[in-house]
């Protein structure tokens, strides 16, 4: 059992539990206050069985599927964040890339009727790729050759791709109703998940973004080249001195980055709902939201499909909230609290290797 | 006499390590008291249960006879105890003055005054005969003058019990002489040292006492006029020492490297950082690159390995021009590099010891399979590098490099560059803040690398190194080579005199 626990990655996975733990328990906190200040009706406890349960009660099978549409975007913000900080980079530009991505796939999925009808999902899923990618490798070249901070080239590019997008919008407005873009004419297959969980729910995107997830926990474990940009990542000087193009690396870390947020982009705006750019004067939240999830994912590829699953859920629980008296505020409070408490999360591996460690000379 | 400190039965444990197993120490008054051991042994852990960075699991401390509870460094401040640690810890923006009130500023109506303060920096500076310019920043002074300021930092708080976390580490071999003597007139007027170290010279130099520490274990605490060094040795490392380099005449053989009109810019300031060097190695010799630290060594060895772009020059390997190729192409061509400074160069911290074992290696064959690199292989190799270097840390292969102590990394570079077997190893301070059994080992490594017909540049500051391992030095003087010599045939004095300019010769081979 000590062995056990005195495991650096079942430390890991134990201190992201008491981060959930801890933003849970906060979460209710707030809504028991909430409930004893208001006069409205309102009931904590089946409020909190809601978020916990992802509103499942109310919304069934439906709302699973929601989830699951929920989750393939953050997950591949999240796997752009974690894979950027695994290789020593701080990717804040998630959410640039993001919209970048998902404008290029819309405009690929309305435009290009030269490619045929079956591929053109596919066509656009790359060139979203693509794009995202080319956002990302700004960065990248910046900080490999001028050695400009990512984190400010990145958030400074949030800004330039929203804009350029909310100003692009009109190339695929639809002329007989302006407040709409087309209709794209390809839409990533279904597979059928819209027969088991009702239209306008999951579709292919999750499975998508796993076996992506999977492929770059392989890259960065496993391969000559994950070795070569995480060496970058953690100690420039040192990969140089090893032979490794350290500028290449760099520049190829946040491309990958750019190109993982620019493919969730992708996976919103041609998936079966289409979310509609409208006027976008607001950063893209998934982009955001990748943060959280890269954080309580701890970077790793495998760690971040479960946050991704589980901030979905709470993201699922929000309009049912309503039922027990309160708003889907508390959801964004929790989720908030879940990220504080993970980006402590360090302190509780501490004090879990310190209590493991005491227990064991004791005894 | 009195005894001014007392450590009982001091036992203070890191996960997976005992730092400090029941240690009992005894400081008298007025002596300099050094603390001797191999790296690891638990010399600067206990100093810090001293100083209150660590709380110990069990044991107590006595400051004159009485009890003294130390929960952080304000109180071992309050009992008089200062510290200089190996790593100083001075603001470099702020000026020697502001760095000594820091803490303690003297403030009238809620306003500094350092008028006083002044004053009391100047007359202590004069006083020790340190020589320290209240005005200067840090960040313009050396490194020599900025251990001054720590030392007068100690001396401003009235501190009468000085703790020296191996303070020669960082100092020319000028600087040193003069902190022995400042040490020297620290102790007669009635201060305290305790005095860290590996070094047996110093120890013979300056220390009344010594006690030895090996593997967390207090040895012994003897004096030290009575001691001999290679009793001493042998106490702290737990066996016969070679003090001397055992070494056969060197059989130089075909000439393996041969630089011409080498210059490289320097990245300060507008000159060159090396200019118009030539030098020729052979296999089957050491070449010693000798000089002051910041003489361009450093640049020389960027540009032979290929950190560095030459300005103008060639670098005949092998008959292969090396000028213009990549640090990969010169590493697969058989030069290793161990770097100066290991924790820039040498290895990626994060990392964990096989994974940096293999920083050279890990797309070659031996470990990669069409890009996925093989786990297992990395582990064996690991294992068997960790075994022949004898290469100590708390989880063994697995362990992050940034936890192993500094000797332990060094062994690991060492290790690594050797296994791939290189036909010239350019060797940067290899012994650099090693202990005395590394040191041995290394030394004798260098010599058997060149015993097998490879070829070695040792690059090093300590006279005493170049003097009894190489066959052949070059000395450099502000990027020139400006003298070369036969280390049997010159003294260490004459060997001075180049490296600080006062001579030259053209070396023509």
């Amino acid at each position: 059992m000590k062995a056990f626990l005195a495991k650096p990655t079942v430390q890991k996975i134990v201190a992201a539990l008491l981060s959930i733990f801890f933003g849970l328990i906060f979460g209710f906190l707030i809504l028991l206050v909430a409930s004893l200040l208001r006069e409205k009706a309102s009931y904590p406890f089946d409020a909190f069985y809601t978020i916990f349960t992802g509103g499942l009660r109310y919304t069934g099978l439906r709302g699973f599927g929601i989830i699951l549409r929920f989750i393939s975007p953050i997950l591949l913000t999240g796997l752009s964040v974690g894979f950027a900080f695994k290789t020593g980079l701080f990717n804040i530009g998630a959410s640039g890339q993001f919209v970048a991505g998902g404008f290029t796939a819309a405009y690929i999925a309305i435009k290009w009727t030269f490619i045929p009808l079956e591929y053109l999902w596919i066509v656009a899923l790359l060139g979203a790729v693509l794009v995202g990618g080319i956002v990302g490798m700004i960065s990248g070249l910046l900080k490999a050759y001028r050695n400009v901070n990512e984190v400010i080239s990145s958030i400074m590019l949030n800004y330039i791709a929203m804009i350029t997008v909310s100003n692009l919008i009109s190339v695929i407005k639809d002329a007989n109703n302006p407040s709409r873009t087309q209709p794209p004419l390809a839409r990533i297959p279904t597979l059928g998940l819209d027969k088991i969980f009702g239209s306008n729910t999951a579709d292919m995107g999750i499975f998508i973004a796993i076996a992506v997830a999977l492929l770059i926990y392989v890259v960065l474990e496993k391969t000559t080249f994950g070795y070569e940009l995480k060496a970058c990542g953690y100690n420039r000087n040192a990969a140089r001195y090893a032979g490794i193009n350290d500028r290449l690396g760099i520049t190829l870390s946040m491309t990958i980055a750019g190109a993982l947020s620019g493919l969730g982009g992708a996976l919103v705006y041609i998936s079966a709902i289409t979310k509609v750019f409208d006027s976008l004067l607001v950063l893209a939240p998934e982009g955001f939201d990748g943060i959280s999830v890269a954080l309580l994912g701890m970077s790793n590829p495998l760690g971040i499909i479960f946050s991704a699953s589980f901030i979905a859920i709470l993201k699922g629980a929000g309009p049912s909230l309503a039922r027990s008296g309160f708003n889907d505020e508390v959801v964004k409070i929790m989720t908030a609290v879940i990220i504080y408490a993970s980006a402590f999360s360090l302190i509780f591996r501490e004090k879990l290797g310190a209590l493991i460690n005491r227990k064991g000379t004791k005894s | 006499m009195i005894d001014v400190i007392e450590l009982r039965n001091i036992t203070k444990i890191f996960p997976g390590i005992i730092a400090n197993d029941d240690i009992t120490l005894k400081v008298r008054q007025g002596e300099i008291h050094a603390l001797l051991g191999e790296n690891g042994a638990g010399k600067s852990t206990l100093m810090s249960v001293l100083f209150g960075l660590y709380r110990p699991e069990k044991g107590s401390i006595f400051i004159n006879g009485q009890e003294a509870h130390i929960a952080n460094p304000n109180d071992a401040n309050r009992y008089g105890i200062g510290m200089v640690h190996q790593h100083f810890k001075l603001v470099h923006n702020f000026t020697v003055l502001e760095n000594v009130v820091l803490g303690v500023e003297t403030v009238h109506n809620g306003v500094l005054s350092m008028a006083e303060a002044r004053k009391k920096v100047v007359e202590l500076s004069k006083r020790y005969n340190l020589f320290v310019e209240p005005d200067h920043l840090i960040s313009d002074i050396s490194v020599g003058m900025q251990q001054r300021v720590e030392i007068l930092k100690m001396l401003y708080r009235e501190n009468n019990i000085l703790i020296f976390d191996e303070p020669t580490a960082v100092l020319t071999p000028q600087e040193i002489d003069e902190l022995m003597k400042i040490m020297k007139e620290l102790i007669s007027e009635g201060k305290t040292i305790l005095f860290i170290t590996h070094k047996l010279n110093e120890i013979k130099a300056v220390a009344d006492r010594v006690s030895i520490l090996r593997k967390g274990r207090l040895i012994d605490t003897v004096d030290v006029a009575t001691t001999s060094k290679e009793s001493l040795s042998e106490m702290m490392v737990g066996r016969k020492v070679m003090l001397e380099v055992e070494k056969k005449l060197a059989e130089p053989k075909e000439v393996i490297l041969e630089v011409k009109n080498m210059s490289i810019k320097s990245k300060h300031h507008g000159k060159n950082a090396v200019h118009n060097v030539s030098f020729k190695v052979r296999r089957g010799e050491i070449l010693c690159i000798a000089g002051i630290e910041g003489n361009g060594q450093t640049d020389l060895v960027y540009g032979l390995t290929g950190l560095s772009k030459l300005s103008s020059g060639e670098i005949h390997y092998k008959s292969v021009n090396l000028a213009d190729k990549s640090i990969r192409y010169r590493s697969i061509s058989g030069i290793a590099h161990i770097p100066e400074d290991r924790h820039k160069h040498g290895l990626v911290l994060d990392y964990n010891l096989a994974e940096n074992l293999i920083l050279q290696t890990y797309f070659t064959p031996k470990f990669q399979n069409k890009g996925f690199l093989d786990f297992k292989k990395i582990y064996t190799n690991a294992d068997q590098v960790i075994q022949k270097y004898d290469i100590r840390s708390g989880n063994g292969s697995r362990s992050i490099t940034r936890s192993m102590s500094g000797g332990n990394q060094q062994k690991a570079i060492v290790g690594r560059e050797l296994e791939t077997n290189p036909d010239l190893l350019i060797a940067v301070q290899p012994t650099r803040g090693l202990d005395v059994g590394a040191i041995e080992y290394i030394h004798k490594t260098l010599i058997d690398q060149r015993d097998q017909g490879k070829a070695v540049i040792l690059v090093s500051l300590e006279l005493n190194e170049v003097m009894s391992v190489s066959d052949r030095i070059l000395v450099m003087y502000e990027g020139e080579i400006v003298g070369q010599a036969d280390p049997a045939k010159i003294s260490q004095q004459e060997l001075g005199l180049y490296m600080s300019g006062s001579k030259r010769e053209e070396v023509i081979e």
